[in-house]
């Protein structure tokens, strides 16, 4: 009798011990750490254009601190744009309204995140709020051949002899940055 | 003599393994209440025929029928029915080497049976008990000697209370006492039970002291069946020399070789 | 000519061996639901596998981690990124070396120990003396064993894994001088949980594979002394081999 008793000691040891292991590499080397432990939360959603290659999990910061993570990625049917929900820690509280999200590189060649500028307003974003300034990934194949183009034809103008006009800004930023300096007054 | 049925009836038998024919036309009744020996030389089957009896491998042609059931008509699940009324002693025991001895006599009884920790303490008590190893239930079968350990597997083969018990070789490499230990067992167990036992052996002397039937088998088929007694007496020279145990005859003490001398010279001659 | 015949020989037999292998899977998962009715048998078995095979797993945990802390921070010196070490230490454990090293490590101890087992229950009878009593040996002895393997694998994979991050931190952090804040920061920002989930379903798949030979060698081994030494050895040598090519089609299927 003694021997089944060491037996199951034994067994019930390993197991634990192997859950034990399997519960640290889940929780401990991942980002994701423990869901009901995770601290208390709110939701925000921001619709861009274009989101690159931002991922599920990607860090929203601001001031470069992280304050959250990005949960779901969704695209709206109805007006084209992508539709991202910003997960932020409920101790940061105080982000204005007229606050901007951009979704930025890390490093030169890193993941993409989405960095949050304060805006002016008076009023905080509450849980379930939307984000209305947003400004889209840099999309790298885009940029290439907005240069290309410039140059070829900054070419052919100086061929002509003419001055160039300059491009027409083809995304949100110069029409966000107008209305930003506008709200902040 | 028992007037009911035989218990095991063989008819026109044929086995072969791998194109070598081991039973030609084999015919053999065992009667129920009688030990019953199959004897023969090394290599003629006779584990094989145990085999075909308990269902373990099936016949070319012919049938087996087992207390009434044809074999080749069953399915798995009542081929394990039958089994269970059937005892079979392994020629070395075939104890579960991680139980103990206690444990392997429990063991058909915890398998297919419900009984109360009380009831199968009782009974694997009381089959030890007839083979005079009650004193060793806490043992483990890595403790014992051959005979005790035949012993215990007895025990474990008559704990559901079979009708036919099946002893393969039991005699094997067992010392003078052990011997007559399982002996007396045998004749024990088969009268006191009621049971019918089967013995397959080659020990003649032994098996002739406590057999009430045999059966000789010799190049797959029957070549004498009697009472010890009336195989001593038997008119074949085949019979003869396994019964006196003679060195030559019609099984031959040379194996097939060339010419002595031949082969003798031939050698010399290379030098 | 005659070789090109022997190849074909070969290729058939294999190819039946396959079969009878994969059939024999069939027959033991379908005697698992009745088998798990037994847990006491399972139990013995996770302990036979598992709980024996612990300090096997762990001294050869440490000294993996430590050489991937050696290596590792070797190589990512000379790039400056010394303080990734965490991150690759723990990816390669995770996704590749606990799965792989833990699988070959118990095809080597426990696996063996299954193939013989059976295999001497196959030759000294106590198989037959089972089918003669009426009890089904594949339910009583052989599934108690499959599944003891294959519960008993993931949880020695993590617990590789984990010893291993340990030991590559002692060589990273205590000996080498990375930061311990970014040894760990980094690696919980990159490592995801696919990539442990990986690590988890290969464990899972090298035990199905190992404790299924073992079991399979060991049941059908010829019932002598040879024969169970013969089981047991080519159960380590195609356990090795199927573990390295299994884990070839699950790298390239997750990534």
């Amino acid at each position: 009798m003694g021997k089944s008793r060491t037996l199951n000691l034994g067994t019930g040891t390993f197991v634990l011990l192997g859950f034990a292991a399997l519960f640290f590499l889940t929780t401990q080397t991942t980002s994701r750490g423990l869901p009901f432990m995770s601290p208390p939360h709110y939701d925000l959603t921001a619709k861009f254009d274009n989101v690159g290659d931002l991922k599920v999990g990607s860090p929203v910061s601001m001031s470069g601190v992280e304050i959250g993570r990005v949960t779901k990625i969704d695209f709206d049917q109805s007006d084209y744009k992508a539709v991202v929900v910003l997960r932020v820690n409920a101790k940061y509280n105080q982000i204005p309204t007229d606050s901007d999200a951009s979704i930025y590189t890390q490093g030169l060649l890193g993941g993409k995140f989405i960095g949050l500028t304060a805006g002016g307003a008076d009023t905080y974003l509450k849980d379930k709020d939307q984000i209305d300034f947003t400004q889209s990934a840099f999309v790298l194949e885009s940029m290439i051949g907005q240069l290309l183009a410039n140059f070829t034809k900054s070419k052919a103008d100086a061929a002509d002899a003419t001055p160039a006009p300059a491009p027409a800004p083809t995304d949100s930023k110069a029409a966000g940055k107008p209305k930003a300096a506008e709200k902040a007054k | 003599m028992n007037q009911a049925s035989p218990i095991v009836e063989i008819r026109n038998l044929d086995y072969a393994v791998s194109n070598r024919p081991i039973f030609v036309g084999l015919d053999i009744e065992i009667q129920r209440g009688l030990i019953t020996a199959v004897m023969g030389p090394s290599g003629t089957g006779k584990t094989t025929l145990l085999r075909l009896i308990t269902g373990q491998v099936q016949a070319d042609s012919g049938s087996i029928e087992v207390a009434g059931e044809n074999l080749r008509a069953l399915s798995r699940a009542k081929l394990y029915v039958l089994r269970r009324r059937m005892g079979m002693l392994f020629q070395n025991g075939a104890l579960l080497t991680d139980l103990s001895v206690f444990e392997n006599v429990a063991f058909p009884l915890r398998e297919h049976t419900n009984l109360s920790e009380r009831l199968i303490r009782q009974l694997v008590l009381t089959k030890l008990q007839a083979v005079g190893l009650r004193g060793a239930a806490e043992m483990m079968p890595a403790e014992l000697s051959g005979g005790m350990s035949r012993r215990v597997a007895l025990a474990r083969a008559i704990v559901m209370d079979p009708e036919l018990l099946i002893y393969d070789e039991p005699f094997v490499g067992l010392d003078p006492i052990s011997l007559g230990v399982i002996l007396r067992l045998i004749r024990r167990l088969n009268d006191t039970l009621g049971i019918t036992s089967i013995v397959v052996s080659h020990d003649v002397k032994e098996i002739s002291s406590v057999a009430d039937q045999v059966f000789l088998l010799s190049g797959g088929k029957v070549v004498a069946h009697g009472t010890p007694s009336e195989l001593k007496s038997y008119p074949s020279e085949t019979v003869k020399q396994f019964v006196g145990g003679l060195a030559d005859g019609p099984v031959p003490f040379h194996f097939p070789a060339p010419d002595y001398f031949g082969e003798l010279l031939s050698r010399s001659g290379d030098l | 000519m005659n070789a090109l015949r022997e190849l074909w020989q070969s290729l058939t037999d294999s190819l039946e061996k396959l079969g009878a292998v994969i059939q024999f899977l069939l027959r033991l998962i379908a005697n698992s639901p009745r088998a798990l009715m037994r847990f006491d048998l399972i139990s013995q078995q996770i302990f036979n596998c598992g709980a024996l095979s612990l300090v096997i797993i762990m001294l050869s945990g440490v000294f993996v981690g430590m050489v991937l802390g050696l290596q590792g921070y070797d190589l990512l010196q000379r790039f400056g990124s010394e303080e990734a070490l965490g991150e690759a230490a723990a990816i390669g454990l995770v996704k590749e070396l606990g799965p792989v090293v833990t699988a070959l490590l118990f095809a080597g101890r426990a696996g063996t120990a299954l193939a013989s087992e059976l295999g001497l229950m196959r030759a000294t009878d106590q198989i037959s003396a089972m089918e003669m009593m009426a009890v089904d040996p594949i339910q009583r002895v052989v599934v108690p064993r499959f599944l003891g393997g294959v519960i008993a694998m993931p949880l020695l994979a993590a617990v590789f894994s984990v010893i291993g991050i340990f030991g590559a931190q002692l060589v990273g952090v205590q000996f080498k001088g990375v930061d311990a804040g970014s040894f760990w920061s980094q690696m919980r920002a990159s490592v995801t949980l696919a990539d442990v989930n990986m690590g988890i379903v290969k464990s899972l798949v090298f035990g199905v594979a190992c404790s299924l030979i073992a079991v399979y060698q060991g049941y059908y081994a010829t019932p002598t002394a040879e024969g169970v030494g013969r089981a047991t050895t080519y159960t380590v040598v195609t356990s090795a081999v199927v573990i390295l090519f299994l884990d070839y089609l699950i790298t390239a299927a997750f990534l």
